[in-house]
């Protein structure tokens, strides 16, 4: 053992018989780049919504118990706080939809190369924009 | 490795589970395709329900109350939820797994997840099928 933290890198095998593993580099001493960006992103992204559903659960049963419920949950996306929440929360939907068509591809075996995926990255970010301000400004054409 | 004596860990798994080739979780494989057919479904659905719910902005709840009760939009709307659901269920539950590394804590944390998503998306529902009939 060449260095302490090799202890941790032991598995074993189907067979029962340990064998000697590399470690995946922590995220302290790893430089950032575009894959791993763009994967944490995803995951962040991922939760956002998550939480963003609990609105999406809310609008539903408002609209089931009645107008006066209804008009209460619109009142709250339509104050200041809750279009703030209804912008991050569309701009998380649409990153990790975008995103996520990338890891389909990948999972596919399409997509590998890093010029290729540096490009995916940035075209991911671009539709994300893309799709956020088409969002907006329908949204706001019904709303106003 | 000099002193694998040392190093060796209890086996936990039997023999048939070895040969069985599952790890730990047992259901690992499923898990993985679960999270990628439930992305495939939603593609659509998500742009579907976006721009349908935009498309309502502002609008009062008979507006709403009377879109749902198509039967069409209730059937997509119970797909879109059991689909994102399920989605988010499995998304979140590697969080929770790549974060929280004590067994109890971890334990705890999955069940109670899961506990919300499943009231969550009940709820969500039971709004829709109360809207469509």
């Amino acid at each position: 053992m060449a260095d302490v933290r090799d202890a941790l890198m032991i598995g074993k095998r189907s067979d029962g018989t340990l064998v000697q593993r590399p470690l995946s580099p922590h995220l302290q001493v790893y430089k950032p780049q575009v894959s791993s960006g763009t994967s944490i992103l995803n995951r962040i992204t991922g939760i956002a919504i998550s939480v963003g559903l609990i609105l999406m659960v809310w609008w539903l049963v408002a609209a089931a118990s009645g107008p006066k419920a209804f008009a209460s949950a619109q009142g709250f996306v339509g104050s200041w706080f809750g279009l703030i929440l209804m912008f991050g929360w569309t701009f998380a939907l649409w990153y990790h939809f975008c995103n996520g068509i990338r890891h389909l591809a990948w999972d596919a075996g399409y997509g590998y190369e890093i010029k290729t995926s540096h490009r995916t990255a940035l075209i991911v970010v671009v539709a994300t924009v893309v799709l956020s301000v088409i969002s907006w400004i329908v949204g706001l054409a019904v709303w106003l | 490795m000099a002193n694998s004596e040392k190093l060796s860990v209890t086996m936990r798994q039997t023999q048939l589970g070895r040969v069985k080739g599952l790890g730990a979780a047992r259901s690992g494989v499923h898990h993985w395709w679960a999270e990628r057919v439930t992305s495939v479904a939603l593609i659509p659905l998500t742009l579907w329900f976006v721009f349908s719910v935009l498309g309502l902005a502002g609008h009062p709840q008979v507006d709403i109350a009377h879109w749902i009760g198509h039967p069409l939009v209730a059937a997509l709307l119970v797909a879109l939820i059991l689909a994102s659901f399920y989605h988010t269920m499995l998304g979140l539950q590697v969080v929770i797994e790549d974060y929280v590394h004590l067994e109890m804590p971890r334990i705890v944390a999955t069940l109670v997840m899961k506990a919300a998503v499943y009231l969550l998306g009940l709820l969500a529902l039971l709004a829709v099928v109360k809207l469509a009939i």
